[in-house]
């Protein structure tokens, strides 16, 4: 309707002048009024909340900080020089990379085997999802202070149900030595689900016609898992793999909740390396050294990426 | 088509006692999974000396709803849920509306500078929040936002993943034809941008919308880190302080849990397809 106004408005006068000037037509002009004047803002936020903190992240772990200033003073590498030999950071290190793979590979052979059996689409198919969907949907403060209580010695329900086998009350959070076990079995209950459903979903993509070639050529239940499924949902297998094992590095909050308290995880046995980031940063202002840690994570995520991508590569290629 | 493409699989469903085998394995891993949350329940509804009874008891002999009524005395539950849902509403509306439309332009237009802005975007949203904190924090600070509402829902703003999500549903199920329609008729491009996309993407903009809420509701550690006064505290940061002060006195502190859960577990039971599809598909993407 606009266009056949007789009387061309000041903006439309000054659109025409524009578009004359960088020799485009009014569409065009208009097209690219649209797409900077939207974009600006939102690109403005990730500028803010993004792109700078990340750079700001790099750049902080060559200085050391002091109380009124996080960068205080450059100091080249000597923050990185200094984790390599914190045994605290070594210690966050190993209980994080043990609690990533143990917890990833777990989550994800019990879910591969849930997955299998849910295959078939079955009427309780729906309901098994939603059930073992729930721990994925919780929040992780909630299912910590939940999983706290399960695993109080005196009064947990955990120790109670071993009691029925005979076992003798274990101090799940307690005992050093197995409080990492601990949150480890909390990650794989809380991850199960997720990892399910992706594979059920890869699993149910599989073409029909193999199985059936394979069960001309003779091949039964395990056959046809060993030869058919797993081969073609290896793609999804390392998918789920890699993301779940980035996520794990990452663990906090059950960390946290469970390590805090009176019926809390003693000292530094379940410390990982985003606590120890926390506690270096937001308890002993060490903003810069705390930087260096969030760039060895960093480097830890982009290898992972970087392995995901090479492997989704080379598998698709296959 | 598919329940007959089925048939075949290798799960043991052909075979009638490895069929009822798989059902009880399905049946106690979900007991496993259910059972932590009728614990909690249970727990919520006992008296004191019950929830320390040993054995413990799976129903209560004298169920109460004291418990409730004691968490909302001792915290102030109901501002930590105002506040997560104050924080989870601003974020969801900016994610589903910043998202959808710089998916829109993304997908839609040529312009230069596209591709590097583009990849700028997505390199972010493999960047974990954990590692980009501490700048944020500080970052916070140098602006006097410490311990304020927008700081505490200033990272939940925009996501990443959402511009992606947003600008390959547009590519796959927006045809130019129609916004080419709409400009031959004289819709400014701000009118297509409103009354054709967003009501053709309503479906992909609430996916995201539930998405965003969920992980906007579930976030610990940056209230943690940016909020000082209580009267800022999420749900979530609520529950985590107030669990080391229940500490024997369980009840009241499974009480607050549920309460927390309600809003998610609500969402969920009734979105539960879309979200499992919503997560299946985001997740294979991501």
């Amino acid at each position: 309707m606009d266009v056949l106004k007789p009387q061309a408005s000041i903006q439309e006068r000054w659109s025409d002048a524009l578009a004359h000037r960088f020799h485009i037509n009014r569409f065009q002009l208009s097209k690219l009024l649209f797409v900077y004047l939207s974009l600006l803002p939102i690109l403005a936020l990730f500028a803010f909340l993004r792109l700078v903190p990340i750079t700001s992240s790099f750049q902080l772990s060559f200085f050391q900080s002091n109380l009124i200033n996080p960068a205080n003073k450059f100091i080249g590498l000597d923050n990185f020089q200094e984790l390599l030999q914190d045994k605290l950071f070594i210690l966050a290190i190993r209980n994080t990379t043990l609690f990533a793979i143990a917890g990833v590979l777990f989550s994800i052979l019990i879910a591969l085997g849930l997955a299998v059996l849910l295959a078939k689409r079955s009427r309780l198919g729906g309901l098994y999802e939603t059930i073992y969907f729930l721990p994925v949907i919780t929040p992780w403060v909630a299912v910590s202070v939940i999983w706290k209580w399960i695993y109080d010695p005196s009064y947990g329900l955990l120790n109670y149900i071993l009691s029925w086998f005979g076992i003798k009350p274990i101090g799940w959070l307690i005992d050093p030595n197995i409080a990492l076990i601990a949150v480890i079995i909390l990650a794989v209950w809380k991850s199960i689900g997720y990892n399910m459903i992706i594979l059920l979903v890869g699993i149910r993509d599989i073409p029909e016609v193999y199985y059936e070639a394979a069960q001309l050529d003779g091949a039964n239940g395990w056959g046809l898992f060993r030869y058919i499924t797993l081969p073609l949902l290896r793609p999804i297998l390392l998918f789920v793999a890699i993301v779940s094992t980035i996520n794990a590095y990452n663990v906090f909050t059950p960390v946290y909740i469970m390590t805090t308290g009176s019926q809390g995880a003693q000292g530094n046995a379940v410390r990982t390396l985003v606590f120890d980031i926390y506690e270096n940063a937001f308890r002993y202002f060490k903003w810069g050294y705390a930087s260096a840690e969030a760039v060895s994570l960093f480097l830890i995520v982009l290898l992972l990426t970087i392995i995901q991508f090479r492997l989704g590569r080379s598998s698709e290629s296959v | 088509m598919k329940q007959a493409a089925t048939l075949a699989r290798p799960t043991s469903s052909n075979v009638p006692v490895l069929r009822i085998g798989a059902h009880l394995i399905l049946l106690f891993g979900a007991i496993i999974m259910v059972l932590p949350f009728l614990w909690i329940i249970a727990t919520s509804l006992k008296p004191p000396p019950e929830v320390i009874a040993f054995p413990p008891t799976f129903i209560p002999k004298e169920p109460t709803f004291n418990n409730f009524v004691e968490v909302f005395q001792r915290a102030p539950f109901p501002r930590f849920f105002l506040n997560s849902l104050i924080v989870s509403t601003i974020a969801t509306v900016s994610v589903v509306f910043t998202s959808t439309l710089a998916g829109y332009v993304f997908a839609k237009y040529q312009f230069p500078g596209r591709n590097l802005l583009f990849l700028l975007v997505l390199a972010t949203a493999m960047v974990p929040f954990e590692t980009y904190m501490i700048p944020l924090y500080l970052e916070m600070k140098q602006v006097s936002l410490i311990n304020t509402y927008p700081a505490l829902v200033a990272p939940e703003l925009i996501m990443s993943f959402g511009i992606f999500l947003m600008r390959q549903t547009i590519i796959a199920s927006l045809p130019d034809e129609l916004l080419d329609a709409a400009r031959i008729d004289g819709a400014s491009e701000w009118r297509i941008f409103r009354q054709i996309v967003i009501p053709l993407m309503s479906s992909a903009m609430g996916a995201l919308a539930i998405f965003a809420f969920l992980s906007s509701w579930g976030a610990f550690i940056w209230p943690l880190l940016i909020t000082s006064s209580r009267d800022l505290w999420t749900m979530e940061l609520g529950l985590g302080m107030f669990q080391f002060r229940f500490t024997v006195d369980y009840g009241p502190i499974a009480a607050g849990s549920l309460i927390s859960l309600l809003p998610i577990l609500l969402v969920f039971l009734v979105l539960r397809r879309n979200i499992i599809r919503g997560i299946t598909l985001t997740g294979l993407k991501g």
